[in-house]
């Protein structure tokens, strides 16, 4: 167990955190290189203003016409978003094991509130495979993929949250939720969680094409 | 788990174009055109879009298709996408080609390519963009809908969509000329005026069905006192539908005649009639196609023109028209080209009584006969109809409010609502603008 613990914990995380960033960094090149060679004129029509413009408003809850038709959904997607990315950054436990390893740390949440918003993670993820399975124009598009990508985002916060609460065998779910969460990272760059990466210039794009050419807005 | 919906689309409709063209090919040769297209004529766009769509089902609202079919989840934007090009890249372009005509129906005519769907996902997919990249391999696999085939074939063979022939074309000019000049004495239409301002165009079918759409536009030419013209030769029809077939490079040649004969007559501006299609290809595909980032010459449609004219108060309104009228938003002209606070202050200075429908603007219901699907013809009229019921639930809503006149400043709006109008038993009377415009207009004694 011990063995298996220093190893999760020592050379995987260092793999999974350099397969997460050279990835992200790969997906990025490997669309800005593919845009160079065969799609270049999308860089002549990119309007930073009008990028910013059409990004700023896909990022305030309520914002767009969309988010207003479906209140659940949005509530949801923001607050699931916000924790997912917030919550493993700012948690106490982290902070620490950066600091014991690097002797750098920053600000950390009250590890009540932690302990939330990681259940807000989880709820959010349900929510969606609600979603999944009962609405038929999402369960019309759903394949086998999208319930194992939600299963990776979920289980590194049910993990942590059994983990830190102690409750049922502590070291096994603490292996468990390093193994996940390694796994989590080191497959958002190459599945459709790389919309992390890719969004803002998706969203960038069809902005400045609104706003630049079509003089309309796109929210 | 949900039932995905079970029920039998609308009757299965045999084009001759698609069954033909079906007949002739094998899964290899689909998979080749297939391969090279994606290949060849596709990169970033179309992999992001792809690889980033997260399947959530957000888009499907937009689409009125969807809406208009409760909600059946085969007609939302992602759910055509996944029936047609997820289809093609999970199976490496191998589809058999029975599969093929399925795909090509979908493509052709249960899209109107309006890009309503691109403000409602989150990403901005632009899932037009991905229904025409499949519209391009039908067209290279010769499997497209007959009718619209044809149309793209009398723009290859005259240069304009209606096989006009070019005496026809000029005749019909002197025709409206005279016509006009017994209401205005000194009234022309400029032919081949080599400097003028203004060149105006019009799409094919004007000349051929609806001639007095250019005598009003003569009227108001003359009243405004524009130095204007219009070209005798090929390259006066702006209208496009091998832009839809997936016809690209007849696209580019009909645009390069368009531009070249605004080119020729050395005109500072190109001015065009109340279409929303033709605006789409001189202002947004035909001019990339060519390599232009934007038109080579200033655009200007007919609703930023009449705009010009009324601020500038070139053109005067004896007496308004007062019965209540609703605005239709063509996709092109708004999504497009975001003239929707000009057509509200045309259509204001024109009428006393405007009644909003609901919604508007950017985000319109689009008429269900964009995107070149009223062009495939009569077999699909029902497709159109059937999938725009949410459109005449918007109109009846504006109806109950007051208005008895539909304006639509575009062609394919215009037909299109004119199917929906019927029926839906709406009693609309549908109008162009400058329908209105010629008849409130201050002219001469
Ligand atoms: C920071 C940039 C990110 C942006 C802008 C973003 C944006 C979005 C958007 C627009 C959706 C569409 C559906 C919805 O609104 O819920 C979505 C869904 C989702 N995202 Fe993100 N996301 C980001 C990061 C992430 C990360 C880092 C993860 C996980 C590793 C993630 C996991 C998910 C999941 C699981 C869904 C729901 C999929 C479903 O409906 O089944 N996102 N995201
Ligand atoms: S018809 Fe319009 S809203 Fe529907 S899928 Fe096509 S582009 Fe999107
Ligand atoms: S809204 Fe966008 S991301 Fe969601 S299913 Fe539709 S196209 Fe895909």
């Amino acid at each position: 167990m011990h063995d298996l613990y220093n190893f999760v914990s020592g050379p995987l995380v260092w793999v999974a955190f350099a397969v997460f960033f050279f990835g992200c960094l790969y997906r990025l090149i490997r669309m800005l290189a593919l845009v160079n060679q065969k799609e270049k004129f999308i860089f002549s029509y990119m309007s930073f203003k009008y990028s910013l413009r059409s990004i700023l408003h896909w990022s305030i809850p309520f914002a767009t016409e969309n988010m207003r038709q479906h209140p659940v959904m949005t509530i949801v997607t923001f607050a699931f978003h916000f924790c997912l990315i917030i919550t493993p950054l700012f948690l106490l436990a982290h902070v620490i094991l950066w600091d014991e390893a690097w002797h750098f740390s920053w600000g950390h949440l009250p590890e009540g509130l932690t302990d939330i918003m990681t259940l807000v993670v989880v709820f959010g993820c349900f929510f969606f495979l609600i979603r999944r399975l009962r609405l038929p124009e999402v369960q019309f598009v759903t394949s086998a993929s999208d319930y194992i990508i939600l299963g990776i985002v979920a289980a590194p916060f049910i993990t942590g949250f059994l983990a830190y609460h102690q409750w049922f065998n502590y070291p096994f779910f603490m292996i468990l939720h390093i193994i996940s969460g390694e796994i989590m990272l080191i497959t958002i760059p190459f599945t459709r969680l790389a919309h992390m990466v890719l969004a803002p210039f998706t969203r960038a794009y069809m902005g400045s094409e609104f706003g630049g050419v079509r003089h309309a807005r796109d929210w | 788990m949900a039932e995905v919906a079970t029920k039998k689309k609308t009757t299965q409709i045999l084009d001759e174009g698609i069954e033909r063209g079906a007949a002739r090919l094998t899964t290899d040769q689909i998979a080749t055109v297939v391969n090279r297209v994606l290949k060849t004529e596709t990169g970033a766009r179309l992999k992001t879009y792809v690889e980033t769509c997260i399947h959530c089902g957000l888009c499907s609202e937009a689409c009125h298709y969807y809406l208009s079919h409760d909600k059946d989840p085969r007609y939302s934007p992602v759910g055509k996408v996944k029936a047609t090009l997820w289809e093609i890249l999970k199976r490496k372009g191998r589809i058999d080609p029975e599969s093929m005509k399925q795909i090509a129906l979908i493509a052709y005519t249960e899209c109107n390519l309006c890009k309503r769907c691109a403000m409602y996902c989150p990403f901005g997919i632009d899932i037009a963009y991905l229904i025409l990249v499949v519209r391009r391999i039908c067209h290279l696999l010769g499997i497209t809908p007959q009718y619209l085939q044809d149309t793209a074939h009398s723009h290859a063979a005259t240069m304009n969509q209606m096989w006009i022939k070019d005496d026809e074309w000029i005749d019909t000019l002197q025709w409206q000329e005279e016509e006009a000049q017994a209401e205005i004495p000194a009234l022309r239409i400029p032919l081949e005026k080599e400097g003028a301002d203004i060149m105006y165009s019009v799409i094919g079918p004007e000349p051929k069905f609806q001639a007095q759409l250019i005598y009003q536009t003569a009227v108001l030419m003359n009243v405004a006192g524009l130095n204007w013209t219009m070209p005798a030769t090929p390259g006066w029809d702006n209208s496009d539908m091998a832009m839809y077939s997936g016809d690209n490079e007849i696209m580019g040649r009909i645009k390069r005649a368009h531009f070249e004969a605004a080119t020729r007559l050395r005109v500072k501006k190109i001015v065009m009639g109340e279409c929303g299609h033709a605006f789409r290809s001189v202002y947004d595909m035909g001019n990339r196609w060519l390599g232009w980032k934007m038109p080579p010459i200033p655009i200007v449609h007919a609703i930023e023109f009449y705009y010009n004219l009324l601020k500038e108060k070139r053109i005067t309104v004896a007496k308004k028209y007062d019965e209540g009228v609703t605005l239709h938003d063509p996709c092109n002209v708004v999504r497009g080209g975001g003239l929707h606070e000009k057509s509200r202050y045309v259509v204001k200075a024109i009428s006393s009584n405007f009644i909003e429908m609901h919604p508007n603007r950017e985000h319109n219901y689009c008429c269900c006969a964009g995107g070149g699907v009223i062009n495939c013809g009569p077999p699909y009229k029902n497709v159109r109809v059937d999938g725009n019921r949410i459109k005449a639930e918007q109109l009846f809503a504006a109806k109950s409010r007051g208005a008895t006149t539909l304006i639509a400043p575009c062609h394919n709006c215009h037909s299109g609502l004119e199917d929906i109008n019927h029926h839906y038993g709406l009693g609309f009377k549908i109008k162009f603008i400058g329908d209105i415009l010629y008849e409130v207009m201050e002219k001469p004694e």
